[in-house]
C-alpha cells in the first residue's frame, strides 16, 4: 500500500520536473498571452451526468480574472475531436486542451500534442504515460469509484432482495470498477447482496438505457445505480417501477423522490482550479493528477428518501473510511469465472487497479 | 436456458414490442403514405427529432402531455410540408432535400431543445393492460401506451382507406403513375404536399412517444436513428400499413433480446444481441426480397424504383 502510494508521487514528481525542463521558456511566454482553455464534450453539457460534472466545473473557471473557456459539445470520439482540437489551438488560441471523453485519447490527443508541443493536452481518464507519451500531455482522473463503494454500501443495507442492478455503458476499467466496488460496498454490509450488471454498448442509447432498466427489475434487483454518460433515463425509469436508485456523474436526486438512496458525484471543479491557478502564475501543470476522497475530488449525493437510518449511518462511516485511506480492494478476490484476480490488498490508488478487466464474484454478468 | 429464462427473455420481448415499437410505427406509417404518393422524404428522422423536443416543451410549458403530442404533430406537419413544397419546385430531388431536413429538424431541435433538457415535464400514462396477471413482469410488460393502440387503428384505417376510398384511390394513382394522375385532373403536387404533411405529422407524434412515454425524457441523443430506420422499415414492410405494424413490432422485439438475455445470466456476446434488430432485418430483407412480386408492390413514381 505504502509502496504503491510512493510510486504515484514519484511518477507525479518525474511528470512536473519532465515538464519543467521542457516548457520552462512557456511560463514567461504565458504570462504575457492570454490564457484560454478549450473543452471538448461527448455529449451536451447539461445531460444530467459525465458532461454536465465538467461544464458545471468549467462554468467555475470562466469566473477566474483572464481566463477564457472555448467549449464544443457532441463530439465523436473520432476523427472529429481532432479537428476540434485543432480549431482550438489554431482559432481561439488555446493553450489547455481539456479532452473529457474515454476515447478521445488514442490516438487523437498523443497525435495532436505531438502535433503542437507548444500546447497542453490534459484528458480525462489515467492513461497517460510517461515513458511513451508526449510531455505536453498527461491525464486527470477522479476514482469515482469510491463514491460508488459508498453507494454499494447505502445501498446493500436498503436492498430487500439482494440484487442490485447496474445499467454499465462500456466494459472499460473505469466502469468496471465502478461495479466491483458497488459489489464491495454492499458485501461489507450485506454478505448475501449480488450485483447484477448488463452493457448497453454505447455511452449515450436512452432507449436501450431504459430497456436494461426494465429488465433489471424484471430480474428482481430492488436497486438500480449505472454508468452511462446521461443517468437520467435509468433513474426516471426505476423511480417510475417503484424501486430504489443510486445515482451517477452529477445529482440525480431531483428526479426520484421517493427512491433515490445517494448517488456518486464528481468535482471535478477541485482539477481545473488547480490547473487555472497553474496557468495564471505560469507555472508547470502536473502531468497526472488523480484523486479522490482523501483529497476533495468526489463526492456522495445528499441521502435521499430510499435510504434507511442504517444505511445512511453505514455509508457515513464508509465514507470517513476512505477519506482515511480505508482500501476497498481487499485481497484475495475471485472474478467471476472463479480466478483469483487481486492477490493481496491493494491501495485505492494502486495503478494496477487501473488496467483492470474483471467482474468480481458475486458480480452476474460478462465483459464480453 | 432453462424455462424460467425463457419465459423472462419471451415476455420482454412482448414488452419490448410494446414499449420501443410505437415511434417506429408512427413514422413507418407516415412514410408509408408520403411513398405511396411517390415522393420519398428520408428527413422525418428530423421530424421525429423536433417532434420529440416540441413534445417535451410543450408539455413542460402547459403541463398537459396530450397538448404536448398535439404540438409535435404540428411540428411535423410544418417540416413535412416544407418538404412538399420544395420538392414540388423544377429540378428538386426529393432524397437530397429529405437529407436536408434530417439535418434541419435535429438541428433545430438541438438549438430550441437545450433549456428543457433538465425540467421534468408530465409524461403520457399507460393503460394497465396486465390487471389479470399476479406475474409483476407479465404486468408490466403490458403496461401499454394510448399511442401504441392509437398506431394499430391507423395502420388499420390505413390500409382500409388506401384501398376502398376515393382518397386512396388519388393517392396511389399519383404515386404509380403520375401521367394518369394528370390525365384524371390531379394536381399531383397538391397530393404529394399533403401526404408528405400528413406523413411528417405522424413521425412528429412518433417523437412525442420517444420523450413522453418511453425513455421519457428528452435529450440530444434520445432518438439513436429510429427515425432512419423506420423509413427503412417501409421498405422492408412492401409499402403495407398493416406490415408496417408487424416489422415495428419485430424490430421492438428483437431489441429488447440483448438486455434481457444479459438480465438472465446470458451475458457473452451483448454486442451481438444488440444488434439483433439489425441483423434479423437483414436476413429478412434478403429472403424476401428474392420474390418477383416484392418489385411490383413499389409505388411507380418513387426515385429509386424508376
Amino acid at each position: 500500500m505504502i509502496s504503491s502510494s510512493l510510486s504515484r508521487r514519484s511518477l507525479l514528481k518525474a511528470g512536473a520536473a519532465g515538464l519543467a525542463a521542457s516548457a520552462l521558456p512557456f511560463g514567461l511566454a504565458r504570462a504575457q498571452t492570454p490564457i484560454v482553455l478549450g473543452a471538448v464534450y461527448v455529449g451536451p453539457r447539461d445531460d444530467f451526468g459525465w458532461n454536465q460534472a465538467h461544464a458545471v466545473a468549467m462554468d467555475i473557471l470562466k469566473q477566474v480574472p483572464g481566463v477564457t473557456v472555448v467549449e464544443e459539445e457532441n463530439v465523436p470520439e473520432t476523427d472529429a475531436v481532432s479537428k476540434s482540437m485543432e480549431s482550438m489551438i489554431n482559432l481561439d488560441g488555446a493553450n489547455l486542451v481539456l479532452a473529457t471523453s474515454f476515447g478521445y485519447y488514442k490516438p487523437f490527443v498523443i497525435e495532436s500534442a505531438k502535433k503542437y508541443p507548444a500546447v497542453q493536452f490534459r484528458h480525462a481518464a489515467p492513461l497517460w504515460n510517461k515513458d511513451t507519451d508526449p510531455a505536453n500531455a498527461g491525464s486527470y482522473f477522479c476514482y469515482l469509484n469510491q463514491a460508488h463503494y459508498v453507494d454499494g454500501v447505502a445501498a446493500g443495507l436498503s436492498t430487500k432482495t439482494n440484487k442490485i442492478g447496474f445499467v454499465a455503458a462500456k466494459p472499460i476499467p473505469s466502469v468496471l470498477s465502478n461495479v466491483n466496488s458497488v459489489l464491495l460496498g454492499a458485501k461489507s454490509v450485506n454478505p448475501n447482496a449480488t450485483v447484477q450488471v448488463i452493457f448497453t454498448g454505447e455511452w449515450s442509447l436512452p432507449v436501450r438505457e431504459a430497456e436494461a432498466a426494465n429488465a433489471l427489475i424484471d430480474a428482481g434487483c430492488d436497486v438500480i445505480t449505472c454508468h452511462v454518460d446521461g443517468p437520467k433515463v435509468v433513474v426516471e425509469t426505476a423511480e417510475a417501477r417503484g424501486v430504489m436508485t443510486c445515482g451517477h456523474n452529477a445529482s440525480q436526486a431531483p428526479l426520484a423522490p421517493k427512491g433515490f438512496i445517494t448517488g456518486a458525484e464528481y468535482k471535478w471543479e477541485t482539477i481545473y482550479k488547480l490547473y487555472a491557478d497553474a496557468l495564471s502564475k505560469g507555472e508547470a501543470l502536473p502531468n497526472f493528477t488523480v484523486g479522490g476522497y482523501h483529497n476533495d475530488m468526489i463526492r456522495n449525493t445528499a441521502y435521499g428518501a430510499g435510504a434507511t437510518p442504517e444505511a445512511i449511518k453505514a455509508a457515513d462511516a464508509a465514507i470517513e473510511g476512505l477519506k482515511a485511506g480505508k482500501p476497498i480492494y481487499v485481497g484475495p478476490l475471485k472474478d467471476n469465472t472463479g480466478k483469483v484476480v487481486i492477490e493481496g490488498t491493494k491501495d485505492n490508488y494502486d495503478p494496477e487497479l487501473d488496467g483492470m478487466s474483471y467482474l468480481l464474484e458475486g458480480v452476474v454478468g460478462s465483459t464480453t | 436456458m432453462s424455462d424460467s429464462s425463457l419465459f423472462i427473455v419471451l415476455i420482454a420481448m412482448v414488452g419490448g414490442a410494446i414499449r420501443v415499437s410505437t415511434p417506429f410505427m408512427f413514422v413507418a406509417l407516415g412514410e408509408c403514405l408520403t411513398e405511396k404518393s411517390g415522393r420519398i422524404n428520408l428527413g422525418l428522422e428530423g421530424n421525429l427529432v423536433l417532434g420529440a423536443m416540441v413534445a417535451y416543451a410543450g408539455s413542460y410549458t402547459t403541463g398537459s402531455p396530450w397538448l404536448g403530442v398535439l404540438f409535435a404533430g404540428l411540428s411535423g406537419l410544418v417540416l413535412g410540408a416544407m418538404h412538399g413544397y420544395i420538392c414540388k419546385l423544377p429540378k428538386v430531388n426529393d432524397i437530397a432535400v429529405g437529407i436536408a431536413f434530417m439535418s434541419f429538424g435535429t438541428g433545430l431541435a438541438f438549438f430550441f431543445g437545450k433549456p428543457y433538457i433538465q425540467p421534468t415535464a408530465p409524461r403520457l400514462e399507460a393503460i394497465p393492460l396486465g390487471w389479470w396477471s399476479s406475474n409483476p413482469s407479465i404486468e408490466q410488460a403490458l403496461q401499454v401506451n394510448p399511442l401504441f393502440l392509437v398506431g394499430i387503428a391507423l395502420a388499420v384505417f390505413m390500409s382500409w382507406a388506401l384501398a376502398n376510398t376515393r382518397w386512396g384511390l388519388i393517392v396511389r394513382m399519383t404515386g404509380d403513375s403520375a401521367a394518369s394522375a394528370r390525365a384524371m385532373g390531379v394536381s399531383i403536387d397538391l397530393v404529394r404536399l399533403l401526404a408528405t404533411a400528413a406523413g411528417g405529422f405522424l413521425s412528429g407524434i412518433g417523437g412525442a412517444f420517444l420523450s413522453l412515454y418511453y425513455p421519457g425524457s428528452w435529450n440530444e441523443g434520445l432518438s439513436s436513428g429510429q427515425g432512419l430506420m423506420a423509413v427503412a422499415l417501409v421498405i422492408f414492410a412492401r409499402w403495407d400499413p398493416i406490415r408496417c405494424v408487424y416489422a415495428a413490432l419485430l424490430f421492438g422485439a428483437a431489441g429488447a433480446i440483448g438486455p434481457s438475455l444479459q438480465s438472465v445470466g446470458i451475458s457473452q456476446g451483448y454486442y451481438f444481441f444488440n444488434a439483433a434488430p439489425y441483423i434479423l432485418t437483414l436476413f429478412i430483407m434478403i429472403a424476401s426480397a428474392r420474390s418477383k412480386s416484392a418489385a411490383r408492390e413499389a409505388p411507380g413514381e418513387l426515385s429509386i424504383v424508376k
